[in-house]
């Protein structure tokens, strides 16, 4: 008991470590979600070609492997063009593959999102002037966006849950401090248990959050 | 005001419209009726390029819509449209719904696009539902915010499409009457409807249109009592 109690600090400053990377991970994979979510839906057919390789490429490799090319491999086309810098801190790798892989997966929601809206919602926008832009601004997304809460919250659980394997490139997350502790206490299960515990309150607390926005946003929808 | 040429559309190997020709003039108020399937409300959309024709021209106010160089933007801003299924913009009120094109697409200021809509929803009865969302409304209600949508953005032209399929009967007349209204002030319309004493007392010229091709028009009274094409006289038989 003393022992968990003892490593809880450690293991809390791994969890931080593990809610900052996905948290920066998610947020810029939105961005580049909705960009190339907007691409898969272009009239552009190589637009729209290019947007589903970056899909399916990334969704359809490990991220471990996707982690690998970013920290081992960037490193070597670097120092190959001539770079100054050719050395990736892990955060950075970690944060670049986690980025690119999320963007995958959050252009996926927004396209199904942006297609779940009614096609007479575009149609009306079209027939009052507006152009494909105006329409996509101010009509189609912001109905699109409270569609898309919920599985962007699971796509937020998922990436926070792969953070773990960035243990391997030697980030101290989560999973790492758990294992730095078992090294020198050989207490694997109550470290490893604690750890567990520790991603449950993480990701039970994501998901809270994420129904209680879902229905401030639901009453928003039939707002008074 | 409008002129079409040879209007032909293909969904796939479905032709859809098989050389459609028609002239309507400034003020004008044109009903189109036929059996579903006859390409009445794709010839409607082909008016403000919802649909791209396969052949054909179309011209409204000196402007071919068919050219590759035309803005369709810029066209569609003169011609209004309303839809069988309202689409409203759920996300806004009633309000904004009004205001959001003249503002977005005009960039008219937002109290000179307020003071439009108000006039525009006191036209249609509904200036005390401004703050109202659209799920709040009945379908009447909603369908004649639509109505003051469109014209919101001022229009030469506005096309309904099946404006009444989709509501209750008791709400039916409340659109009519709208639609009266804008009629008797001059605005030029074409309407694709069901509604028969409508299209006999608004309609100035009746257009029956079976198979992608216009058979038959002529005033209401014509089209109506004394129908000459035999299509004509057996739609008019099932529905009168």
């Amino acid at each position: 008991m003393s022992l968990i109690f003892n490593s809880f600090p450690y293991l809390l400053g791994g969890a931080l470590e593990t809610i900052k990377l996905a948290f920066l991970a998610v947020l810029v994979g939105c961005v580049l979600g909705l960009v190339v979510g907007l691409g898969r839906l272009s009239g552009q057919r190589v637009i729209r070609a290019l947007a589903a390789f970056y899909v399916d490429f990334l969704r359809g490799t490990p991220l471990l492997v996707q982690v690998f090319i970013v920290y081992f491999g960037f490193p070597q086309i670097l120092e190959q063009l001539g770079s100054p810098v050719t050395r990736i801190p892990p955060f950075w790798a970690a944060l670049i593959a986690f980025s690119l892989n999320s963007g995958a997966y959050v252009a996926e929601i927004f396209r199904a999102g942006i297609q779940s809206i009614h096609r007479g919602q575009m149609e009306a926008a079209r027939s009052l002037g507006m152009t494909y832009g105006q329409a996509m601004r101010y009509v189609i997304l912001p109905q699109a966006f409270r569609r898309v809460i919920p599985p962007l919250g699971n796509e937020f659980i998922a990436l926070l849950k792969d953070t773990s394997l960035l243990s391997v490139i030697g980030i101290t997350e989560l999973t790492r401090r758990g294992q730095i502790i078992i090294a020198s206490t050989f207490r694997p299960f109550e470290i490893w248990f604690t750890v567990a515990l520790i991603y449950l309150a993480l990701t039970f607390s994501i998901s809270r959050l994420v129904n209680f926005l879902e229905r401030r946003l639901d009453v928003a929808d039939d707002k008074s | 005001m409008i002129r079409v040429r040879g209007l032909k559309k293909r969904f796939g190997r479905l032709e859809v419209l098989r050389g459609v020709d028609c002239d309507i003039d400034q003020g004008e108020v044109v009903v189109i009726i036929g059996p579903s399937g006859s390409g009445k409300s794709t010839f409607l959309r082909c008016l403000n390029m919802l649909e791209e024709p396969t052949e054909g021209s179309i011209i409204i106010d000196g402007v071919e819509l068919t050219s590759p160089s035309t803005n369709l933007n810029l066209v569609r801003q003169k011609v209004g449209m309303v839809f069988q299924s309202f689409n409203l913009f759920p996300h806004k009120n009633v309000l904004e719904n009004v205001t959001l094109a003249p503002v977005v697409v005009k960039k008219l200021d937002r109290a000179a696009a307020e003071r439009l809509a108000l006039e525009l929803l006191r036209k249609v009865g509904l200036e005390d539902k401004a703050r109202a969302y659209p799920d709040q409304l009945s379908g009447g209600q909603q369908q004649r915010v639509a109505i003051a949508r469109a014209l919101a953005m001022q229009p030469a032209v506005m096309l309904f499409d099946e404006p009444t399929s989709a509501l209750d009967p008791e709400m039916v007349g409340e659109v009519l009457a709208v639609m009266r209204d804008l009629a008797r002030d001059g605005m030029t319309m074409v309407v694709v409807t069901h509604e028969m004493g409508f299209a006999r007392e608004v309609g100035q010229r009746v257009m029956f249109m079976d198979e992608g091709r216009i058979v038959e028009e002529g005033p209401p009274d014509k089209i109506f009592y004394r129908p000459e094409n035999p299509r004509t006289q057996t739609f008019l038989s099932k529905i009168l």
